[in-house]
């Protein structure tokens, strides 16, 4: 069995738009899936909380989703692309957020989207909500706001589709580099969820204090 | 709307023997409220209910408060009468005390819409409902063990600190980020 070729380093859109400009539109099989992929985002048709209604405005004629081919929501997680997790986890909620993401075939995304999604945002120090999806499920892009606007969905969606071109789809169709397929589920437990976080994925940041007590 | 004296003379020439006392608000809103002492209070309420003049028929609101510092678990009642429309009566119950005799008699079988506000008292402050229907954690999951209003409830510990605490949540930081260490040599 031979080793695993490294990655190939994927061109970016700078250097396509330089090939653009000497003629060459497409230059191998692999671009030409790796544009379509990134304009056919299917998102999982699931909201949470105020994000998921500005997602919806995002999918409506004033903002139009379809513009960059995501207005197809899936309500199935089998057919979806894209995990858009709009609005406040909360701990009750998280082990069927994990369990979808664990349903979407690869190669799959996700979105935080609103600062509860990041980080528990208005409800961080409660005892009933998850301080960030990122700590079950690897998150692609994270879109800060509270509620973000559709145009910052619509951004957060455009720099997906540039991380879809830039990264590179291994045979089994996984993303190259990306965390593993199936997320452990937690479980409820007496006082918390339990693991309170994927370690393999998330660790508490370090910070030092200032006042050196 | 008769004044919460009146209402207790009611109740105790309908229900005689009751066990009620009145509570008094001294706020400007002076929402006096109606003890319930333990045993009859299914009793009571069913003739609050029922009592022409009084036909309190709808429970509007069921929430509990936890008082650590006199010992006990309080419920409170806000009924209203759709009928006659006036309102509200403020009725509440109080447990034994905060650990073993937390049990109540439940109102859902005479206010059907006490029943999840009842639920949501269980699963919160912890206080047992006796008689009703469907007694489970309401917002929480099953397997749950704490009482989140409850004012000792110790939450778990886990969300990102400020990196520039102060205060309260200076005190709790300390506990989780070491402090700098002092750099050799003259400061930047």
């Amino acid at each position: 069995m031979s080793e695993p070729e490294p990655p190939k380093a994927a061109p970016t859109d700078a250097d396509r738009a330089e090939l653009r400009r000497h003629g060459v539109l497409l230059t191998s099989m692999d671009e030409l899936c790796a544009w379509g992929r990134s304009h056919s985002v299917w998102p999982l048709q699931f909201g949470l909380a105020c994000c998921a209604i500005e997602m919806i405005a995002a999918s409506m004629a004033r903002f139009d989703i379809a513009r960059f081919g995501s207005e197809v929501f899936r309500a199935s997680p089998r057919q979806a692309d894209l995990l858009i997790v709009s609005g406040t986890v909360t701990k009750k909620m998280a082990p069927a957020v994990v369990r979808l993401w664990n349903q979407m075939p690869d190669p799959k995304y996700c979105i935080a989207m609103g600062a509860c999604a990041i980080s528990g945002g208005p409800f961080k120090q409660g005892y009933n909500v998850l301080k960030g999806i990122d700590r079950y499920v690897p998150v692609d892009i994270y879109i800060p706001g509270c509620p973000p606007r559709p145009e910052a969905l619509l951004h957060g969606l455009m720099r997906l589709q540039e991380r879809i071109r830039e990264r590179a789809v291994d045979g089994a169709g996984r993303v190259t580099g990306a965390a593993a397929a199936e997320c452990p589920v937690p479980e409820y437990g007496g006082h918390d969820l339990e693991p309170p976080q994927n370690p393999g994925l998330w660790q508490p940041p370090v910070l030092v204090r200032k006042d050196g007590a | 709307m008769e004044s919460a004296e009146q209402i207790r003379e009611r109740i105790l020439a309908g229900v005689p023997g009751a066990d009620i006392s009145v509570l008094p608000n001294p706020a400007p809103s002076a929402q006096h409220s109606i003890l319930l002492g333990p045993g009859r209070a299914r009793e009571i309420a069913i003739f609050l209910r029922d009592a022409p003049g009084l036909k309190l028929d709808l429970c509007s609101n069921a929430t509990g408060v936890d008082w650590p510092q006199h010992g006990y678990l309080e419920v409170v009642y806000h009924l209203y009468s759709v009928e006659l429309k006036h309102g509200p009566v403020v009725i509440r119950q109080r447990t034994a005390n905060r650990g073993d005799a937390v049990t109540l008699p439940s109102l859902t079988p005479v206010w059907r819409s006490c029943e999840f506000q009842e639920r949501e008292i269980f699963d919160l402050f912890g206080v047992v409902f006796d008689g009703h229907p469907d007694l489970r954690r309401l917002l929480m999951w099953d397997e749950f063990k704490d009482h989140p209003m409850r004012k000792d409830y110790v939450e778990p510990d886990d969300f990102e600190w400020e990196p520039t605490p102060h205060g309260d949540v200076l005190a709790k930081a300390r506990g989780h980020y070491p402090a700098a260490v002092p750099k050799e040599g003259p400061a930047p």
